[in-house]
């Protein structure tokens, strides 16, 4: 019993991170109605951006922050450069672009920081917090700033402005454009806005899988997962849906064996396509013929 | 061949006659290289009548070129069967496959069958390397191939004549593909992804006619990947990842969506242009790969063939003042 439970509290601890992989795809596919594949390589080199940054001397949390914005800058100019001149191109076309990306980034951090495995620290202290045995503190530490970004999202996005604007843009860009929202920087926003989220989500997840180029390939697997069980257009549902794929991943892992578990988010994706396409707590869309 | 006039039938001839003369020409590695080449077009054009004509989008092809290696594999390896009768029984297990994974995949559209069949190519590998299947499969290891040697009388080398061999069933596979394409069934599969109600309107099941195309989609991916792991000689699940299901997608949009030459210039592309990249950087060979895939998009959002196409009509405008 104490196994399965010290299971399901460490599944809660790597849900945290797919939760927010997943929220910052569904921030991508709520603005665009795209899926980003590069979404994991972006937060991995933001990952290593911090990496740089801490080596330079800079404390963590001003790393952190510096890291944040920076990909929040690079996520804006990636929309405005290379995505905006195929934005009105069939899918596969940006899909094949999106694939590009997630080489291009791969590559480069590897040619700049090597494809060694480096650790990368948490900011959460080494012993666990009050006392327990269940979980650490990094565990409990990235779940909780999870928590808080979910939090400031969702204040963002239901009581400032800014965050309506960007919520009609998404949702019927025409008549947005009518009433003055500047549709295109709408987008650009949500991009930074995701590649920001990515970056928290890159630097919560290093310490445990440690720092290389292919670090976030598995983990964009269970976010989509994620994001799918829980409904891809609702935020609060992906990050459910991360948290419960994070359980379901752990204890698949103790119990049956780990060589199945990426297996397990195929079973998740399909399950959840077939069963109820919409997810949790997706909406249903209804097309008028 | 009716519908294919002469110039096309011409052009395709002498195509064919220097397909012929290639393997004489040039080296053994390059002819190695070239069969590949044959193989990946197979593959592609199997992709291109899901996604290209019927409009479904398969990011896990890679898988069904993984069973179809496997299954060649297991039975020249293990069942001692000779290395061509594993094509057809390859191509038939991956319509079966295909077919029922098709089923499901009904029900979905566009992004979610993408991210469905995404999943399946990510696990695949895990799928290959698990312990209840080692037994055929040799886990992480793989399967050795024994390279099949030319009859006597031709006097060719091991490349030449599986260069051939592979060149054989290229042309089955395209004859096929264009009469079905241009029939009955192409149509359907065509309707189906420009109007899918106004299809069902017209009597068109569609339910059917997508998971056959899902089926024969596979098929020819499955085939290919046999005829591809006889050239190899050699399968392990490493070598069938999630790229290599990025790559054959890659290789039907350069190469030219709903296309049937765009498989040749797809499977070129994504046989040469990561080795050009390496040469170009030794560093950072997938950046290079990356920055070539986005220039083509943005030079040639129709592929290769559509980019063709598009030159021809305007020549032929300016031709005729």
């Amino acid at each position: 019993m104490d196994l399965f439970l010290h299971q399901i509290l460490a599944g809660l601890a790597t849900g945290g991170i797919y939760a927010s992989v997943a929220l910052a795809l569904v921030m991508i596919y709520q603005a665009t109605h795209l899926v980003n594949f590069a979404q994991g390589e972006m937060a991995m080199f933001a990952t290593y951006l911090a990496w740089a940054l801490l080596q330079a001397g800079v404390p963590y949390w001003g790393a952190f922050a510096i890291t944040v914005a920076s990909a929040f800058v690079l996520g804006v100019a990636l929309e405005r450069i290379v995505i905006r001149p195929v934005e009105n191109s069939p899918i596969l076309v940006i899909v094949i672009v999106f694939i590009a990306l997630l080489v291009i980034f791969n590559s480069v951090a590897g040619w700049i920081f090597s494809y060694t495995i480096k650790p990368f620290p948490s900011p959460f202290p080494a012993q666990p917090l009050f006392g327990n045995s269940y979980v650490s503190s990094h565990e409990l530490g990235s779940t909780a700033i999870t928590l808080v970004v979910l939090l400031l999202l969702f204040v963002f996005f239901r009581f400032t402005p800014l965050g309506l604007a960007m919520r009609a843009a998404a949702q019927n860009p025409v008549s947005s454009r009518l009433v003055g929202i500047r549709v295109g920087w709408m987008l650009a926003l949500g991009w930074g806005l995701a590649a920001a989220i990515g970056a928290v989500a890159g630097m919560m997840v290093a310490p445990t899988v440690f720092l290389e180029p292919n670090m976030m390939g598995g983990v964009l697997l269970y976010a989509f997962a994620g994001a799918l069980l829980g409904g891809i257009d609702s935020p609060g549902g992906a990050v459910l849906g991360g948290f419960i794929v994070g359980v379901l991943e752990n204890v698949v892992g103790a119990y049956v064996g780990t060589e199945l578990k990426l297996t397990l988010a195929l079973v998740v994706i399909v399950g959840v396509l077939v069963v109820r396409p919409s997810g949790m707590f997706g909406r249903v869309n209804v097309v008028r013929v | 061949m009716a519908g294919l006039d002469r110039r096309k039938l011409v052009a395709v001839a002498v195509l064919l006659v220097l397909a012929c003369a290639l393997p004489f020409v040039i080296g053994n590695y390059r002819v190695f290289q070239a069969t590949l080449v044959l193989a990946y077009a197979i593959a592609l054009l199997g992709l291109n009548m899901l996604t290209g004509y019927n409009g479904q989008i398969s990011l896990g092809h890679g898988a069904f070129y993984a069973i179809g290696a496997y299954t060649a594999a297991i039975l020249m390896d293990k069942l001692g069967l000779p290395y061509w009768a594993t094509i057809p029984i390859s191509g038939a297990v991956c319509f079966v496959v295909g077919f029922l994974f098709g089923l499901p995949a009904l029900r979905l559209e566009g992004l979610y069958l993408a991210l469905a069949t995404f999943a399946l190519g990510v696990a695949m590998p895990q799928i290959l390397k698990h312990e209840g299947l080692a037994h055929w499969t040799g886990g992480s290891q793989g399967v050795v191939i024994v390279k099949p040697d030319a009859p006597e009388w031709t006097g060719l080398s091991q490349d030449q004549w599986l260069y051939f061999f592979t060149l054989a069933w290229v042309v089955v596979f395209f004859v096929v593909a264009w009469n079905l394409l241009r029939g009955r069934i192409g149509r359907a599969m065509v309707a189906i992804r420009d109007q899918p109600i106004a299809a069902q309107a017209m009597g068109v099941n569609t339910s059917l006619v997508k998971s056959l195309t899902f089926g024969v989609s596979a098929l020819y991916t499955g085939a290919a990947g046999a005829l591809g792991a006889i050239a190899v000689q050699f399968v392990a699940p490493d070598s069938f990842n999630i790229f290599l299901s990025l790559t054959l997608l890659i290789g039907v949009v350069i190469g030219g969506l709903a296309s049937i030459s765009g498989a040749f210039f797809g499977a070129i592309f994504i046989q040469f242009i990561p080795n050009i990249a390496d040469q170009i950087s030794k560093a950072a060979p997938w950046a290079i790969y990356g920055i070539v895939l986005i220039a083509f998009m943005y030079m040639m959002p129709t592929g290769i063939a559509g980019f063709l196409r598009l030159a021809r009509a305007r020549l032929a405008r300016r031709a005729r003042p």
